[in-house]
């Protein structure tokens, strides 16, 4: 058996945790920029704000309703995901974390009954941390999803959700929508709209070669997933990333080369940060530059382009150097750009890389001045040592509703009040 | 973090939980070995000490002077510890009524007594009218010296 475990709207709890006058009260998140909505508590849903809807869009009802709004704290929701995560591992014997408010874990050789266990987890949870989670527990990576998701569905299930017996599960297969089956989504979402085919018992019905032919072998693991036998592996370790990307919409629109420039000079910065935080090299990078849709009475520009290293890098510097030059080639002046973005690809682990006899580089040198401008960053604070190329005038988000990091800022703790 | 990478020496030390561990007698190459090679012990860790569950452990501080009389003072900084289960006369932090506040509890079948320990203030009682919550536990108190 499998079980994932689930944070309710995470973010939102995430903030409500420090703010009991917002308990039972509608909170929203929003993504960077304040652009659009990317958490809701129940209360939020149940006002009818959807999932990724622009600001703007709802501005009217978050007034009117008072709603809270947050801007995005990921300093804050990354330290209570670790403890989330690091609760649950004191709990089951393995774990596989699939995302910042999700992990799978694996319940081979642990004793029935599975629910009460389940239950345990996801009360431990909630006591030790103050996080909401859902657990569902099921044959299946892909059907322990569908658990969680009922779990969170029926409070009665008292946070999780143990679906093992064959007739329990066809029948949760009968109504279930097939949109919300993990690994269909939006992607297939619509063909099988046009097809009339709207749960998840309807797609497995489908035969086993049509599913094949017309979604290839991950369809046909979902399909597989969803009649009990597994298919997707448990993953300890997660895997590398296959791309790294760093973009962003902009407050307003920038019409210099010179500001995009030290933008996208950032945002290569940030890529390189991360890759070699996964401990990889990367082969190319991709930048682009949009104009802003929503104004459809301005000239319109949506340009990319790729750069090729010589040699698999994790430098700043060249990734740096490879970025600009790529903005070089695409930016043409007289348009107002609203959003720009850096991605790297065709990333490979460090230690895959085979030296070159004829590389201009030293790359050992490189990597030692690397590790120490990451090492100073790390314990400085971030951005203290740049490449000059971001400028001086780091970018700066709209963050107009930013929350506190109550957890990681010894200046930003939580006040309780002794009076 | 390679000690041969080491050359720059302007590093603030990384004390975060990381205890090196002392290798008995490695300066000693002949001579006398020392006496105190036998009883070697781990430094000390305040984290290990203060904090015993770190994924449920929070840093908050304190304003106001209710509690002074169980130590507590405005500005201090207080260790809660989430996991621990509430008893009779521990001192809690509480959600009354849409904030958080420090006190000590007395737990009673029609509702919770909050306790202050500065004879300028009286007690609360937090009953079925009240928004309360209990929201984790206080386990020690750190006062600073200026």
């Amino acid at each position: 058996m499998y079980g994932l475990c689930d944070c309710n709207n995470f973010f939102a709890s995430c903030e409500r945790l420090f703010r009991p006058d917002l308990e039972g009260r509608p909170v929203v998140v929003l993504s960077n920029n304040d652009g659009c909505i990317i958490a809701r508590s129940n209360e939020a849903k149940a006002l009818g704000i959807g999932m990724g809807q622009p600001l703007y869009q709802v501005q009217q009802l978050i007034e009117q309703r008072r709603v809270t709004l947050f801007s995005a704290n990921f300093a804050l929701y990354g330290d209570i995901s670790r403890r989330v995560m690091a609760t649950l591992r004191s709990l089951v014997p393995n774990t596989e974390v699939y995302s910042i408010d999700e992990a799978f874990f694996d319940l081979h050789g642990i004793e029935e009954p599975l629910d009460d266990y389940g239950r345990q987890i996801s009360r431990t949870i909630r006591r030790n941390t103050g996080i909401p989670v859902s657990i569902g527990i099921a044959p299946t990576k892909t059907l322990a999803k569908i658990a969680s998701k009922l779990a969170k569905q029926y409070p009665k299930l008292e946070g999780c959700c143990y679906m093992h017996r064959p007739q329990d599960i066809e029948k949760v297969l009968t109504t279930f929508p097939l949109r919300d089956v993990w690994g269909i989504g939006r992607r297939y979402g619509k063909l099988f709209d046009g097809m009339g085919i709207r749960t998840a018992r309807q797609f497995v019905q489908l035969p086993q070669e049509w599913v094949h032919a017309r979604m290839g072998i991950t369809g046909l693991r979902t399909w597989n997933e969803l009649q009990g036998l597994e298919c997707i592996a448990f993953e300890q370790m997660p895997p590398h990333k296959q791309q790294i990307t760093v973009s962003r919409s902009f407050p307003k629109e920038i019409h210099t080369h010179e500001e995009l420039d030290h933008i996208i000079a950032e945002f290569a910065a940030m890529c390189a940060e991360k890759l070699r935080a996964q401990h990889s090299v990367c082969r190319e990078v991709i930048a682009y530059i949009y104009t802003n849709r929503h104004r459809e009475d301005q000239p319109q520009r949506y340009e990319s382009g790729l750069a090729t290293l010589a040699e698999p890098s994790g430098s700043t510097i060249e990734i740096v150097k490879q970025a600009r030059s790529v903005l070089q080639q695409i930016y043409r002046s007289g348009f107002g750009y609203k959003k720009a973005g850096v991605t790297l690809s065709e990333i490979l682990p460090t230690s895959h890389v085979q030296g070159s006899l004829f590389d201009p580089v030293d790359r050992q040198k490189q990597q030692r001045l690397m590790e120490t401008m990451d090492k100073v960053n790390r314990t400085y604070g971030k951005g203290k040592v740049i490449i000059a190329a971001q400028g001086t005038q780091p970018f700066r988000m709209n963050r107009e509703h930013l929350s506190p990091r109550y957890t990681t800022d010894w200046n930003e703790l939580p006040v309780v009040k002794a009076d | 973090m390679k000690k041969e990478n080491d050359k720059l020496t302007f590093y603030r030390p990384d004390i975060a939980t990381r205890q090196e561990i002392p290798v008995a007698g490695s300066d000693v190459k002949a001579g006398f070995p020392s006496p105190a090679d036998d009883f070697l012990d781990l430094p000390l860790d305040l984290n290990r000490e203060l904090v015993r569950n770190p994924a449920s452990t929070f840093f908050v501080r304190v304003a106001g002077d209710s509690m002074t009389g169980d130590g507590i003072g405005n500005g201090d900084l207080l260790i809660v510890d989430k996991s621990i289960d509430p008893h009779d006369g521990c001192i809690a932090i509480c959600c009354l009524d849409g904030e958080f506040t420090v006190k000590r509890l007395k737990l009673e079948s029609d509702g919770v007594w909050l306790l202050p320990s500065n004879p300028a203030y009286k007690p609360i009682h937090a009953g079925r009218n009240n928004d309360f919550r209990i929201w984790g536990v206080v386990r020690h108190v750190i006062k600073s010296f200026k």
